[in-house]
């Protein structure tokens, strides 16, 4: 699943990789590296971790509450 | 047909085209979408991919703890779109409302975005630049090339210029074990953007990571072996350095050159657009059906004497597109002026850099917090009696405080002691830019007001 963190946002608090550490690791003291396209099978720490972010930094496709996860194959794709 | 019920026509059943299809262009169609549009929408994309996340490239990628083709940027909705991915646009006709693309096909607007961003400064000497080992990192073939050419374990790599895309090359290779030399013209790393006395700190951390820095120089040749592929470097100072992998890392172009005789306010510092994010065509006068987003826009903003700032950071991309999209579909009285505090972040050398504002303007810097020996502090830019920027190293939680500052237009030096302030954080010292006149990699950030060399129209008086 498809994440990206808003690094100017983030803050170091170390709370994601704590919750979900294959998909978020710190990099020295508050640097955060994560993978952007994580395992669909740690899709519920994803979740914990999106939701413990205290400043809500993580977004991750599907789970913020919005109209889902769409397949940009579904689109009308005209590949050149 | 009053203004409404255009709006209500345009919301229903317009067609608005997205030229550019990566972070910017991607927000900005999400939000027309969020905002209720319904019309057509077509998203143009000269890369062959649908969205990816950049920052990653230079970071997670070339670690090895992500692959490119992973960076693919997680949507907040669908979009619904027309999508023409691996075709550039190749003109615009402003009077028919049309965009040509490359492969000759045009496509027609009612509202059109233009987000075409920036792409890497190619080494100048095009030769030399095509020899095999020499690479530049914008996009995600960039990418998947340098890090196949570091995985096969080069003597030597070099980077040219030591920006922040510069600097965090060499930090990754230094992590994967490499010999790495930088080349940089300026005094220190990251100077551009920074000022000197950051640019210290930035440069002991690159020696003291084991890079081989060598400051005050160019690079002047690359030569490369008989079957064509690059196996040195010439520099000014005389020197040579035996390499495989040369990243050529001098600061970005903007992507307008399709624009070239439409008629458009674009050149190479960018499109020049108001507050709103609407284009001004060459005349100077505002378009209606035109706006901009993102790295390739410059607009004048009020924090900072509304100068026309072109910011290449990621987080004006989303905050410009969400703006230009919201106005596209606004009466004028509901539209927003794009007011986003400049800030960005990098991280090297197992340190996370982080600023807000326009440093760059600042004259003078101030420690205001922690010690540079310690690589964890705060440096607060200050102009003319006001503080203009910040920059933190390892202390980003204090940011939010200073960018308020910014915001407020608070004096410079803060009146007010800070927590933890050292010796040296008792007077601000000059903040040691280099004169802005001698072109740079370095900056991010663009101050560009009137440029003599955009002149496109002469102004011939009338005869008495």
């Amino acid at each position: 699943m498809r994440l990206v963190v808003d690094l100017n946002r983030c803050q170091g608090y170390a709370q994601c990789a704590f919750l979900a550490p294959d998909v978020f690791a710190m990099h020295g003291e508050e640097a955060l590296l994560y993978d952007p396209q994580a395992d669909d099978s740690r899709r519920d720490e994803i979740a914990r971790a999106v939701a413990a972010c205290p400043v809500q930094a993580i977004f991750a496709e599907g789970l913020d509450g919005t109209d889902g996860t769409p397949a940009p194959a579904q689109e009308a794709t005209r590949e050149q | 047909m009053s203004s409404d019920k255009y709006l209500d026509q345009l919301k229903r059943e317009g067609r608005i085209v997205v030229v550019g299809a990566s972070l910017a262009g991607l927000r900005g169609a999400e939000t027309l979408r969020a905002e209720g549009f319904t019309g057509s929408l077509t998203m143009i994309g000269d890369e062959p991919y649908e969205p990816y996340d950049r920052p990653p490239l230079s970071k997670q990628v070339l670690l090895g703890r992500a692959t490119a083709d992973h960076t693919a940027l997680p949507r907040r909705r669908a979009i619904d779109a027309e999508w023409r991915l691996g075709v550039a646009a190749a003109g615009l006709d402003m009077a028919a409302r049309r965009v040509r693309l490359a492969d000759g096909d045009e496509v027609e607007y009612d509202r059109l975005l233009i987000a075409t961003g920036v792409r890497a400064r190619p080494w100048p000497q095009e030769d030399e630049a095509e020899l095999d080992g020499v690479f530049v990192l914008r996009t995600r073939d960039d990418a998947v090339a340098l890090e196949r050419a570091l995985a096969q374990s080069p003597r030597r790599v070099l980077v040219i210029g030591a920006g922040f895309t510069g600097s965090e090359i060499a930090s990754a290779c230094r992590e994967r074990g490499l010999s790495v030399t930088v080349a940089e013209r300026g005094a220190a790393p990251l100077v551009g953007a920074l000022g000197g006395v950051v640019g210290e700190v930035a440069a002991k951390m690159q020696r003291e990571a084991g890079v081989d820095l060598r400051t005050g120089v160019m690079v002047t040749a690359l030569e490369g072996d008989s079957s064509g592929h690059v196996r040195s470097a010439r520099l000014s100072d005389g020197s040579s350095v035996e390499t495989d992998v040369v990243i050529v890392s001098l600061g970005a172009t903007r992507n307008t050159e399709w624009l070239l005789g439409s008629g458009l306010g674009a050149g190479p510092r960018g499109i020049a657009c108001d507050a709103g994010c609407r284009a001004f065509d060459v005349r100077g006068i505002v378009t209606d059906d035109i706006y901009v987003a993102g790295d390739v826009a410059r607009s004048p903003h009020a924090l900072f004497g509304y100068q026309f700032l072109s910011l290449e950071h990621w987080g004006n991309a989303v905050a410009q597109a969400e703006t230009a999209a919201h106005n596209m579909l606004s009466e004028s009285v509901d539209r927003r002026p794009h007011m986003w505090v400049p800030a960005f972040w990098s991280s090297q050398f197992g340190v996370n850099i982080k600023s807000v504002g326009v440093p760059s303007m600042g004259t003078e810097i101030l420690i205001a917090q922690g010690s540079r020996e310690e690589r964890r502090f705060t440096g607060v830019y200050g102009y003319q009696g006001r503080v203009i920027g910040a920059v933190t190293f390892d202390q980003t939680r204090w940011l939010p405080f200073y960018e308020q500052l910014i915001e407020t237009t608070a004096p410079f030096p803060p009146p007010f002691p800070t927590v933890d302030r050292r010796p040296e954080g008792n007077r601000p010292l000059p903040a040691d830019f280099p004169d802005p006149s001698v072109p740079s990699h370095g900056p991010t950030v663009t101050l560009s007001g009137y440029s003599p060399a955009d002149r496109r129209m002469t102004f011939t008086p009338a005869r008495h």
